[in-house]
């Protein structure tokens, strides 16, 4: 599998655009099983990098998402209200929000793709 | 990410463990059990088709982990009568009730499936986690009676085959052999053929079939009489075969219905599936609905429950408290707000006091709707009532219904 150069991704299987588009990897939602709820920020809700800031639901269990950046939410992905599996079919193409970036230099310190790809590898592993 | 429950120091695995994960399943730790939650979504699996092909065609699953205890002697009825709460002297032989083991408190040990194999002869099964709980138990509490008690759990892998097309599966196994595609677990053997009369086998009745697998045309190298029982966990008409739980056998004919299965839709099941069908069928899980602090009159299977019996363990405490009103009821909620209600999670009146807990609360894949059993006051309980669930500590609207939440259609 590999993964879209085109953006950054986190430890918790989270990625993120240099436009502020987040969603959640392959890995993450393969791993989740059918996605059947989607809880989403409200537009104007300020993000913190590393806290949660929404869940995503599987029939079994429920699942934080953390923010891989700052910045206050901008827009929010209303088609998962109402279809959250689409998030299964394409995960890397479906994003979750999109934030306006409070400091973009904090998307250096993610992984990129080959470092995600490797980490992904790793816990796979286990 | 997860917290880490107490485990056993040993993960036991059924004889199908190497088949599950051949097939890719994802395996979970469940009651000291590993065993499949779900199959790939690349052959067609998940929780959500699985679920699905239940309700409309047909599913296996493999139950091995559950237990099997059989009392057999002169007294053997006695001795069932004084542990289960429902009247076993009513069962012909061949045929197979609901019930419950209780403490003397009328509260919960298990509930089990009491089938009359024989004359004198009685086959309990029971969950998973409490195999070696319940063993003891009826040891324990028949020692008085002229009666064997062995505990056979290890000795067979159970495999439930479930759905409106699971009758069409098991006679056209029984009508032919059929070819088994080798799967690396399965040599010597290349045909299976599981034969029965289907046709008189009435919905919890139990009968003995006979598997034959060959090797070629005419080696026959396994035949044994297998039992079969018309019952199941899912709310839909299936059996559940007992095979021994030899690996070659077991993989054998289990890759056998999932060949024999294809032209009526197929799937393997995991856990995750016999969760959400046996929920939307309003049946009781132990730990959830059912536990050792909760008795028969709460969790309403007062049906099952024969009073009319002069003596079983626990009848005495529940006569006493069926003078009472009751404190609690189990009542089935639907979600009215956006938000799925899960096990544990608070139930609060309309204005938001805290008055009971949910047992078990999942999406119901079937019926497309969020869906949980409670236990709230009984006045709280009335059909269109409107509660609320806290989720993450926002209270959001649930709407009390009727249940089960599913029911078969008749045929």
């Amino acid at each position: 599998m590999s993964y879209p150069t085109d953006r950054k991704y986190t430890k918790e299987h989270e990625w993120i655009t240099p436009d502020g588009k987040i969603g959640i990897t392959s890995y993450a939602q393969d791993s989740l099983g059918d996605i059947v709820f989607v809880e989403l920020p409200k537009i104007g809700t300020e993000l913190s990098v590393g806290k949660t800031f929404g869940t995503v639901e599987s029939v079994k269990a429920v699942s934080d998402l953390y923010a891989p950046a700052s910045g206050s939410v901008a827009e929010v992905n209303g088609e998962l209200a109402t279809a959250p599996e689409k998030v299964n079919k394409d995960a890397h193409a479906v994003w979750m929000v999109k934030i306006n970036l409070k400091d973009p230099a904090e998307l250096n310190s993610l992984l990129s793709a080959a470092d995600y790809e490797k980490f992904v590898s790793e816990e796979a592993g286990h | 990410m997860s917290a880490i429950a107490a485990t056993p120091p040993v993960i036991r695995k059924t004889a199908l463990n190497a088949v599950h994960r051949q097939m890719g399943a994802k395996m979970v730790e469940f009651n000291g059990w590993e065993m499949p939650v779900e199959y790939p979504a690349a052959i067609g699996c998940g929780i959500v088709n699985e679920h699905i092909a239940v309700r409309t065609g047909v599913g296996i699953f493999d139950v091995s982990h559950m237990g099997d205890i059989r009392l057999a002697g002169p007294q053997a009825l006695a001795a069932v009568q004084h542990i289960s709460m429902n009247d076993a002297s009513k069962l012909a032989i061949g045929q197979a009730q609901y019930s419950a083991l209780l403490y003397p408190e009328g509260t919960f040990v298990d509930d089990v499936i009491v089938h009359r194999l024989g004359v004198d002869e009685y086959l309990l099964v029971i969950n998973a986690g409490t195999r070696e709980k319940d063993f003891n138990w009826v040891r324990d509490n028949t020692r008085q009676f002229d009666c064997l008690v062995e505990n056979l759990s290890d000795d067979y892998t159970q495999i439930a085959i479930q759905g409106p097309k699971a009758i069409d599966l098991m006679e056209k196994l029984s009508a032919d052999f059929i070819d088994v595609p080798a799967n690396g677990f399965n040599a010597p053997f290349t045909t299976l053929k599981i034969e029965a009369d289907y046709k008189s086998l009435k919905f919890y009745w139990i009968t003995e079939g006979r598997t034959m697998a060959v090797r070629g045309n005419t080696e026959r190298l396994f035949d044994s009489r297998t039992l079969i029982g018309r019952t199941g966990y899912t709310a839909e008409d299936g059996f559940e075969i007992y095979i021994p739980s030899d690996e070659a056998i077991s993989a054998h004919v289990w890759y056998g219905l999932l060949e024999a299965g294809k032209e009526f839709g197929v799937v393997p099941c995991g856990l995750g599936a016999r969760n959400t069908l046996r929920l939307e069928g309003k049946l009781p899980l132990y730990g959830h609905e059912i536990s050792d602090t909760i008795n028969v009159w709460e969790a309403g299977l007062d049906r099952w429950c024969k009073m009319e019996k002069p003596e079983f363990i626990g009848r005495e405490a529940l006569e006493a408290s069926r003078a009472h009103p009751l404190q609690r009821t189990l009542a089935g909620l639907e979600m009215i707000e956006r938000g799925i209600a899960r096990d544990g999670y608070k139930v609060l009146d309309s204005a938001g006091s805290e008055i009971g807990y949910v047992t078990s609360g999942s999406p119901a894949p079937f019926l497309k709707k969020n869906i949980a059993l409670a236990y709230v006051p009984p006045q709280q309980a009335e059909i269109g009532n409107t509660l609320q669930v806290e989720i993450r500590g926002q209270g959001v609207k649930v709407q009390v219904v009727p249940t089960p939440f599913y029911k078969r259609p008749k045929k």
